[in-house]
């Protein structure tokens, strides 16, 4: 018990994740404006075909407006709360890295 | 899953290849840029204990939604009707609200890195070893189920050949694990997890007013399918018929508590998730913030079905060429216009991918900390166990792909695995709640605990209801029955074996049973985690409270 206790808590403390995990919130944001864009745009130029398809509804226009919105508030979210990197310990290995 | 209907095959155009294109480009940057926080194999299995709650809790749920959930819901939905609600609202949300208040302090507080982990610091070496071989061996399975799921649909849906679609799908798969490890799948689960709402929401949006709203929906199909379709418990009394083959004891005993606790709170595939989480209060959210979603994907998936049954209203009979798996593929063939299409397209291929991707990650991480560093080459530097994760990924993937083709010689092997898996959860479950909550479980009760239980559980299948010596009318009637056989014989053995042998040292046990404490485990809540919002309590009972209030309007 208290072995493995040790052997996490050190491999946690040397762990380079939370120090250089980039913010899947960037992500998130910037593939969902990309799509926001792309499909409202479809929205825009949307065939009679496509609306009557689409029960009457223009929904390449709503999908992407909402898609967009979402990659804004996602893009928004990440400005205001910037993670704050994690000091670096003492206890970080110093074996080189990439 | 399986022949999906020909002549499903989606108009798409140039517009929904490069939102596919796009996807697939940013799936593998995910990967390579993860690469970066890889240093230690804490960080390649366990992201270094380190993701917001927000971000696991998303994983957790996406790691679930895979192939059988959205296009097999719908399915069930399609054939069951308003019944489908019985899998989210009480064959869910308990379990993982269970999970994160009640076993995560003893999951996350012991510090152990896996779901057999657990076991050997409960139990023994034998009851970690064969849980550890068991889960490892069902991974690659459900794998390589997800892959050749996937290869229909695709090829159903976009006309590529089985093969291209494996191979390509396994490799975008391997490469992302393989570099980034699990910071890579649950970045990519939760960036699915939105993809999979954009394809859902539009669908269903479409689904509705093309059958005339939920009062047309509803008028329809109770015109052609009866009152008890469109209810949660119609027709469930002991005794009485009804589609499911399940009356309301078996689907509180055998889904709600035996089979969705089995799932939700020892399969590893999810457990994962949680287990990555920074600190103990992230890791007790992580279910919870997931149980939230869960409670409303369900319209998501019955509403699309139910509109199935309606324009198709001899779907998956033999008077129909359509299968209830085609529910969904339908609607998007019907629906909608290029680009949703292309959305909806990529959600799809995105569910696979993270379904297996779920597997995959888990694997690796039972095979190399469980089996390889436990019993077969002990004691190696951690650089040597993080090179050897990484290998044994592109092992399990190749694996997989294996598997994928096997399964395709299987006409049937989706519900064969899905009673396979009822079959290894449900025994890990009664060993695990018998060691959490009772003291004097012996060490070797736990091995023939799992032993017992996975043995009843398919005596009942094999025997008593494919034998037909209990008459049992369907699938998933048999499967909620083996579940509750397999948790009853589990429990049994575990007690009789309890008294003939030494219980576990007393001091050994801290923190891995109910009402000890992990020695030198006072963490201080961090800055926020005090937020009234993010109160463990509030957030689980308050999801109990709300999927109880969606059941009203479908129990009357």
């Amino acid at each position: 018990m208290s072995e493995l206790h040790r052997e996490v808590s050190d491999l946690e403390s040397k762990s380079a994740t939370a120090a250089r995990l980039f913010d899947i919130r960037r992500i998130i944001g910037g593939l969902f404006a990309v799509y926001g864009v792309i499909v409202t745009i479809a929205g825009i130029t949307a065939s009679d075909a496509d609306l009557e398809k689409a029960q009457d509804i223009n929904i390449n226009l709503w999908t992407g407006l909402a898609m967009l919105a979402l990659g804004l508030f996602f893009l928004a979210w990440l400005k205001l709360r910037p993670i704050v990197p994690p000091p670096a310990g003492p206890a970080q290995s110093t074996e080189p890295t990439e | 899953m399986h022949y999906l209907a020909e002549g499903l095959r989606l108009p798409t155009n140039g517009l929904d290849y490069t939102i596919l294109a796009i996807y697939f480009a940013v799936v593998l940057g995910i990967g390579f840029a993860a690469r970066a926080s890889v240093k230690t194999s804490l960080d390649f299995f366990l992201s270094g204990r380190s993701l917001p709650a927000w971000v696991t809790g998303l994983a957790f749920v996406a790691a679930n939604l895979g192939a059988t959930e959205i296009l097999g819901m719908a399915a069930t939905g399609a054939q069951y009707g308003v019944a489908v609600v019985h899998w989210y609202w009480i064959g869910a949300i308990p379990a993982m609200v269970f999970l994160g208040l009640v076993m995560m302090p003893f999951y996350y507080g012991s510090k152990v890195r896996s779901v057999p982990e657990f076991l050997l610091q409960r139990f023994d070496r034998s009851a970690h070893l064969l849980s550890s071989v068991l889960f490892a061996f069902a991974a690659i399975l459900i794998a390589g189920v997800n892959l050749y799921a996937l290869s229909i649909v695709v090829e159903a849906l976009l006309g590529w050949p089985q093969w291209v679609s494996i191979v390509v799908a396994g490799f975008f798969v391997l490469a992302y694990i393989t570099v980034g490890g699990l910071s890579s799948a649950i970045y990519n689960e939760v960036l699915q997890f939105f993809v999979i709402l954009a394809a859902l929401i539009p669908l269903t949006v479409l689904g509705l007013k093309r059958v005339g709203g939920w009062d047309g929906l509803t008028g329809s199909l109770e015109k052609s399918h009866g009152g008890d379709f469109l209810t949660a418990w119609g027709g469930t009394g002991i005794g009485d018929a009804n589609p499911l083959g399940a009356n309301w004891l078996t689907i509180i005993l055998g889904l709600g508590f035996v089979l969705s606790f089995g799932y939700w709170t020892t399969n590893f595939a999810e457990v994962q998730r949680a287990l990555s989480a920074k600190n103990l209060s992230a890791a007790k959210r992580t279910p919870l913030i997931a149980a939230f979603p869960k409670i409303f994907i369900v319209f998501l998936v019955m509403i699309p079905g139910l509109v199935a049954a309606v324009l198709v209203p001899k779907i998956g009979t033999a008077g129909s060429d359509l299968t209830y798996n085609d529910a969904i593929p339908l609607l998007m063939q019907e629906l909608l216009p290029n680009g949703v299409l292309g959305i909806a397209v990529t959600g799809l291929l995105a569910a696979f991918m993270a379904g297996m991707a779920a597997n995959v990650s888990s694997f690796n991480t039972v095979f190399t900390s469980d089996i390889w560093a436990k019993y077969v080459k002990p004691g190696r530097d951690d650089a040597y166990y993080l090179r050897f994760g990484r290998l044994i990924t592109a092992i399990g993937v190749l694996a997989s792909i294996g598997t994928a083709f096997i399964a395709a010689s299987f006409s049937n092997i989706m519900s064969y695995l899905q009673t396979l898996f009822s079959f290894f959860n449900v025994p890990m479950f009664v060993v695990f709640i018998i060691g959490m909550f009772w003291k004097r479980a012996s060490m070797k009760s736990g091995v023939w605990g799992l032993v017992a239980g996975t043995a009843a559980a398919m005596v009942n299948y094999f025997w008593i209801y494919k034998q037909g010596i209990i008459d049992i009318p369907s699938d998933q009637g048999a499967n909620f029955v083996s579940a509750i056989v397999g948790f009853a014989a589990g429990a049994v053995v575990m007690v009789v074996v309890t008294l003939f042998t030494a219980p576990k040292p007393e001091a050994e046990l801290a923190g891995l049973v109910y009402g000890t404490r992990s020695p030198g485990l006072e963490e201080p809540p961090a800055e926020g985690d005090d937020a009234w919002y993010r109160r463990p309590a509030l957030l689980g009972w308050g999801a109990i409270v709300i999927a109880a209030l969606c059941y009203v309007p479908y129990s009357f």
